[in-house]
């Protein structure tokens, strides 16, 4: 026995056969991966990477810093604290003056306006003169521009002075500093972020139970009919699945005008008068019920999938031991339902947090949803950090919900249709 | 589904009041999508049924809409309906330019990820492939990370100048040119965002494969190519192409990233009816809606065919 572990099995040409194995393996494993290479190089180089870009705009800004030279400078050699003296004047004024050549000041006024509201104008106008300024320099800007005297803008042009900055999470977080560098809640009227995520993800919650709710009765009575029947009325599931989204959201906007059909239907059914129709669209109710709607398909599928492999005699067994219908159900049937019920509802509440144009076409002033701000700032304030701020956060609760979705479901046992 | 005899008359009636409520959720469902139809051919610039529609009176009903979906954009829309304005039709009409856009972006954004995303598939399913999880986790990415996020990043992306274009004005030289505001730069954001759903399709096809034909083939003197293509690809051909139309769907649904990174000349459909929606809601988009469910019935209908055989061909369903 000791005689035949010791001695090494071999090939037929005389390699060691733990060897040879090894090897043919590791060309297997090769040429399995040169199939998947071209396509993984093809997602990282053009999907992957790009967002990693745009995050890293979120943490990295140097409008500011790059356009003020002599300042950045300043501020490395002169730590927190410090008295704002003559030579940090001095220093603005070269900068100022450059900017003035550069065209630049709006630039770097709009990185500093950020923190501070309303000094955007100030590097504008101040500039205006900037190559006239004669020392003393202090004397001479604070006769242009009373505001350089503020310290919170000095606070507020030193942490911009580095082009690594956490201050855009900060902002996506209703935070600021104050004039010490101590981070405080934002005025009462302005802090909108937080109370924007909340709502995106009180609204997908809602919109995930709701699904769950409607999706339950269909996919069990899709999944308890004989084939022909189900597959007739899996085309009712199908054909919303397959129909464009842009399509849907406008049907919804036609049903739920003022003066559309629900309204109509609901004075002809004498349950609302006329000179009272309901504002079902461009609020929360709009977006509730269009995405409800579009993702309905997606809680169905996964639950019908489950659904059909729950073999009926479980149910029969636990009626004929005298459980009643509802016991029966409850302790036998919708145990076996929770990977439907888990896979159905991570994957809708998944899609709903990321929403961005149902929200944008039927939700109204209080519709909106995270996504909806993130565009917002990419395409009118042109604020890009804090949209890559806010973006990194949505990606963050969402990719934490993804590997759930990874433990529980695993990826691979993703089914579309 | 039927109930049983010993059914007590609570949950006769319990499962009657259930039924009800699932013939309610499944007219939620699908009613939307049917109620467009009729409005398209309102007479009226309204978006209900007005009294004439109710009483099926022809003159409630018009094409009106959809004559102005023909003619929106053209230069010469009152002329007679002759070669001429076939021919304007074609070049001017704005709802031709995007549904011309949309086919051709589509097409050629299926192709790219239906042949990579089929590749990468036939690699995934292999037993010794390693990572799996890690990369089918990143191929799949595109379909889970928001679309505001993944078109921000794309928008990002593509408007950096790094695209070597060789230039033949005024001699041949090179220049640096970015993708956004070019075909190019769309069809691979498209391709990237239908990548998951051919990604998802083709595994699914190939897991339920026989590996044993593929030797099978072998063991008959196939070689390596052409057991592929005479005993893999037929079987897994249906699963492919539902993963095809899956992407082409995908891309011809799109409106966010051709949002952020087309240009005025790469108008798609849905960028078309976001305008219109946006701006100034009229029955035409009714029509345009009409015309795009009927689309997606044709497409149902062929995936549940390619489904159907390819059950049968694996002979799973029993016919």
């Amino acid at each position: 026995m000791t005689d035949a572990t010791s001695q090494m099995i071999t090939t037929a040409d005389g390699k060691p056969l733990k060897a040879a194995l090894a090897a043919s393996l590791a060309v297997r494993r090769r040429r399995a991966f040169l199939l998947v290479a071209p396509l993984f190089l093809f997602i990282l180089i053009s999907f992957i990477v790009p967002i990693g870009q745009m995050l890293f705009q979120s943490f990295y800004n140097d409008t500011f810093s790059k356009n003020a030279p002599a300042l950045v400078e300043w501020f490395s050699t002169h730590p927190e604290g410090s008295e704002i003296d003559e030579s940090a004047y001095a220093a603005l004024a070269a900068d100022l003056a450059q900017m003035k050549k550069d065209r630049t000041a709006g630039e770097a006024g709009t990185r500093i306006n950020y923190d501070v509201s309303g000094t955007r104008s100030l590097f504008t106008s101040t500039a205006r003169g900037a190559d006239k300024f004669k020392p003393p320099f202090k004397e001479a800007i604070l006769q242009v521009e009373k505001k350089w005297d503020n310290p919170n803008v000095w606070r507020a042009m030193r942490s911009a002075s580095s082009p690594f900055t956490l201050d855009f999470y900060l902002a996506a977080n209703d935070l600021t500093r104050d004039e010490s560098g101590k981070i405080v809640p934002v005025a009462e009227g302005q802090a909108i972020y937080k109370k924007l995520m909340g709502r995106t993800l009180m609204l997908s919650l809602e919109i995930t139970a709701l699904c769950l709710l409607l999706g339950f009765p269909i996919a069990f009575l899709l999944s308890s009919l004989p084939m022909r029947k189900a597959m007739l009325l899996m085309i009712l599931v199908l054909l919303p699945f397959w129909t464009s989204l842009l399509v849907r959201t406008t049907a919804w906007m036609v049903l739920l005008q003022s003066q559309g059909v629900v309204n109509d239907l609901l004075v002809w059914l004498g349950l609302v008068r006329d000179d009272h129709r309901i504002q079902m669209m461009y609020n929360e109710t709009g977006t509730i019920v269009a995405m409800t709607h579009i993702l309905l398909p997606f809680t169905i599928l996964p639950l019908y999938s489950v659904m059909k492999t729950i073999p009926p005699s479980y149910v029969r067994a636990a009626r004929s031991l005298g459980a009643t219908s509802w016991t029966a159900f409850r302790r036998v049937y919708l145990p076996q339902t929770l990977p439907g019920i888990g896979a159905g509802g991570l994957l809708v509440f998944i899609l709903a947090m990321g929403y961005y144009i149902t929200p944008a076409l039927v939700g109204g002033a209080d519709g909106q949803m995270i996504s909806n701000m993130i565009a917002m700032h990419m395409q009118k304030t042109l604020n890009w950090s804090l949209a890559a701020a806010l973006a990194a956060e949505l990606l963050a609760i969402v990719l934490i919900f993804f590997w759930i979705y990874d433990k529980l479901v695993g990826i691979d046992k993703m089914k579309l249709g | 589904m039927a109930l049983p005899v010993y059914a007590s008359p609570l949950e006769r009636l319990w499962h009657y009041t259930y039924l009800v409520i699932c013939a309610l959720i499944l007219l939620f469902l699908i009613a939307p999508i049917i109620i467009v139809i009729p409005l398209s051919f309102n007479a009226e610039p309204y978006f209900t049924f007005t009294e004439k529609m109710l009483h099926f009176d022809p003159s409630g009903y018009s094409m009106r809409w959809y004559d102005k979906l023909v003619t929106f954009g053209m230069q010469n829309p009152e002329a007679e309906r002759g070669a001429a304005f076939w021919w304007d039709f074609w070049h001017n009409a704005t709802w031709m330019q995007v549904t011309k856009n949309s086919i051709i972006i589509g097409v050629c954004a299926t192709l790219l990820s239906a042949g990579l995303g089929t590749v990468a598939a036939l690699g995934l399913t292999r037993p010794e492939m390693p990572f799996r999880k890690q990369i089918t986790a990143v191929l799949i990415s595109p379909m889970i990370v928001p679309i505001i996020i993944s078109a921000t990043g794309m928008f990002f992306f593509y408007s950096g100048q790094w695209l070597p274009i060789i230039s033949l004005s005024g001699g041949v030289h090179m220049e640096w040119g970015r993708l956004a505001g070019t075909y190019a730069g769309i069809i691979l954001a498209h391709a990237a965002l239908g990548i998951p759903f051919v990604i998802i399709t083709v595994t699914a096809t190939l897991s339920g494969f026989d590996q044993s034909l593929v030797r099978a083939a072998a063991s008959l003197g196939a070689n390596p190519r052409t057991a592929f293509f005479r005993v893999v690809m037929p079987l897994i051909l249906p699963g492919v192409v539902s993963g095809g139309l899956f992407a082409f769907v995908t891309s011809f649904d799109e409106v966010v990233a051709v949002l952020f990174i087309a240009n005025h000349d790469q108008q798609t459909i849905p960028r078309q009816m976001w305008n219109g929606i946006r701006e100034q809601i009229s029955p035409a988009i009714l029509a345009v809606a009409t015309i795009l469910v009927v689309i997606s019935i044709a497409l149902l209908a062929t995936v549940e065919l390619l489904r159907r055989r390819s059950e049968r061909l694996r002979g799973l369903s029993p016919r």
